[in-house]
């Protein structure tokens, strides 16, 4: 009756947090132990037929509310709202020009019409860092949807059909896992025209190898779950039981890992960009405005180097702390703690 | 153990030999011969493919696999048409230097780290623990070019304490170690990057090991806090740092790359990113292989080092 992902949604009409340590333990237990007579009247009386919608909200329900309670990452979520908006609505306040090089405008240092100065093409770099953010978020997005699609669909399969072909599935990641990604992804970018979509796949292409393990990892346990079994007895085809009960049940392990392959995608996009493998001029992305970063450097154009540096590195922060606090509050165990 | 390994080993050369036909496939896809390279890109056809002929890329695809297979069994990597030398040759010319890069960093970041991680767990929640928390995310988040430049500005700009690059005149190992100003900034900024994701292994792994019992244990008999941290907690703590160092065996190689291009350094990874221009498919593909042989013996190291180390694990 409960499709639970865990123990702890079993009480999570209470609030387990406030109760001393010995009730929570048996209260979990209880709730883990068989969720299918209720062993009070606390779960039975209050559910009617078909409940599970209440208790897998209220499940989400506790994991925004313990994400909402971790500050750090509450601030790197308005912080990295902030760049997004920056990126795509800013352009649409401020105006600059950044498809027509103006060489005799280029180098110059901030003041003037140029808040953060031009580059040596001649762009303003304030405008460049918005276009060239554009294109870092999209491919992350991007980049990161690819690898969670192709991850979990794989995943689930090789965890749900098990066995022999499970086994050859799961040495197929082995080997891809042992290929140096940035190795590969710059091979493949020898030949590549550098556009938004292209590098994504690219990129989405050789990063789904983590999410597929976890999945399966996740799908391993589910597939003794009860509800699958009971799922299974009554007919339920593999497709249906994948995508009506596997992956939205594997979802919280997904969507940790987004997050966190949104920020290595945003790092690979900048590696590329600085060794020259990035988008195609004029359209940009913020490694590529780093490309000749080490020459800036070494003539002292700081505003051509720290602004994107330091627009990557903070983006790249923001999503490795939402996603730590992700983890932290769909992890059941460290709640339980 | 014996069996073990043997058993761990055939793993490992089936997962290389299908690293060398995925990598290998995708060159190929990419680039099916190295005529265009070798005779310029207005050569006719009839010389490529005489060209082709002559080297053997017009068999099956198959047949140039099995043969380039073949000569990596016999450490034969193929030929840089770009440089006409053998990539082996090559390799050894450029591997020492590399290694001693990535060897120094990964010595310094172990030196850095372990002590920092356990002092962070020791008085953890303190400011000094929230404050290397933050340096260290930071830096876990930053691309490691970007450090690079920061540290070219301060330490070699601003103040003038090291060079920007690593000069010409460091054209062998020996001289790399011999001139360690020269290497200096390089080596220093991967060791950071190392150093931010170990001592948070560090700190979580020394966490673990202080809600130990025999911790209590030793509190309990009297001993001082620097013989429980150094003659109990230290070689407990430091076990799971075996498996993150073979773990981390191809990232010093892959970060590697973006450091040797950023400071100019003539390693591997600079010949990777030169490959890369000029199509030299050759080394592009040994370079490759070699990434992913360093990851699979990294992981094979690692299980059987902590297996020595920590006789509670067993393999089997």
């Amino acid at each position: 009756m409960l499709r639970s992902r865990s123990p702890i949604q079993g009480c999570a009409l209470t609030e387990p947090r406030d109760l001393p340590p010995e009730l929570k333990l048996e209260q979990d237990l209880g709730a883990g132990a068989l969720l299918v007579p209720a062993p009070s009247g606390r779960l039975g009386a209050g559910l009617p037929d078909g409940g599970d919608v209440q208790a897998v909200s209220s499940g989400w329900r506790l994991a925004v509310r313990e994400f909402a309670s971790n500050r750090l990452a509450v601030i790197a979520l308005i912080v990295l709202t902030a760049i997004v908006l920056f990126c795509f609505v800013g352009p649409l306040v401020y105006h600059s020009d950044q498809t027509a090089s103006n060489i005799l405008a280029a180098n110059l240092a901030p003041g003037g019409g140029y808040p953060l100065g031009t580059d040596e093409n001649g762009f303003n770099e304030l405008g460049r860092m918005m276009v060239g953010g554009q294109a870092a978020l999209e491919i992350g997005f991007f980049a990161a949807g690819v690898a969670i699609v192709i991850g979990t669909l794989y995943g689930a399969i090789s965890g749900l059909v098990g066995g022999f072909i499970d086994g050859i599935m799961m040495r197929f990641v082995d080997i891809l896992l042992s290929i140096p990604f940035l190795l590969i992804v710059l091979v493949l970018a020898t030949k590549y025209n550098g556009t938004v979509p292209e590098i994504s796949l690219v990129l989405g292409v050789f990063s789904w190898l983590a999410p597929a393990r976890l999945v399966r990892g996740e799908v391993l346990t589910l597939r003794t779950r009860d509800y699958v079994i009971a799922a299974q007895t009554m007919g339920s085809s593999r497709t249906r039981l994948i995508f009506r009960h596997l992956i939205p049940n594997a979802m919280s392990v997904t969507i940790v890992n987004v997050t966190f392959l949104i920020a290595d995608s945003i790092l690979a996009l900048a590696f590329l960009g600085f060794l020259g493998f990035g988008l195609q001029f004029p359209t940009t992305s913020w490694g590529d405005m780093l490309g000749n970063a080490q020459q800036y450097v070494q003539n002292g154009e700081w505003w051509l180097v720290y602004p994107v540096g330091g627009c990557l590195v903070v983006v790249v922060l923001c999503c490795n702390l939402i996603g730590d606090a992700l983890r932290d509050a769909v992890d059941v165990r460290l709640q339980r703690k | 153990m014996l069996g073990y390994i043997i058993r761990r080993l055939a793993i490992a050369v089936i997962v290389v030999i299908g690293v060398a036909a995925i990598t290998f496939a995708i060159l190929h896809y990419l680039s099916p011969s190295p005529a265009n390279v070798v005779l310029g890109t207005k050569a006719n056809r009839a010389a490529i493919l005489s060209w082709n002929r002559l080297h053997g890329y017009d068999r099956s695809e198959l047949a140039q696999f099995i043969s380039y297979l073949g000569g990596i069994a016999h450490g034969n990597f193929g030929f840089s048409y770009v440089q006409s030398q053998s990539v082996d040759a090559l390799f050894k010319e450029n591997a020492g230097r590399s290694a001693y890069l990535s060897g120094a960093a990964l010595v310094l970041s172990l030196i850095i780290a372990v002590p920092l991680g356990i002092l962070q767990a020791v008085k953890r929640n303190s400011p000094g623990d929230y404050a290397a928390t933050a340096v260290n995310f930071t830096l876990y988040s930053m691309p490691s070019f970007f450090l690079g430049l920061i540290l070219i500005q301060f330490l070699a700009l601003d103040w003038g304490i090291f060079p920007p690059g690593v000069s010409d005149t460091v054209t062998s190992t020996w001289q790399a170690i011999v001139h360690p100003s020269q290497l200096f900034l390089p080596i220093i900024t991967l060791a950071l990057l190392n150093v931010a994701s170990y001592s948070r292994y560090m700190r979580s792994s020394t966490l673990d090991e202080l809600a130990q019992d025999y911790i209590r244990l030793a509190r309990a008999k009297g001993l001082s806090q620097k013989a429980v941290v150094l003659r109990h907690l230290l070689r407990n703590a430091c076990l799971p740092m075996i498996t993150l160092v073979g773990l981390s065996v191809p990232y010093l190689v892959a970060g590697n790359l973006l450091i040797e291009v950023l400071f100019n350094y003539p390693g591997l990874g600079l010949l990777f990113f030169n490959a890369l221009g000029k199509e030299d498919y050759n080394v592009m593909l040994a370079y490759t292989l070699l990434g992913a042989l360093l990851t699979v013996f990294g992981n094979l190291l690692a299980d059987v080092a902590i297996a020595i180390a920590d006789p509670r694990v067993r393999l089997d």
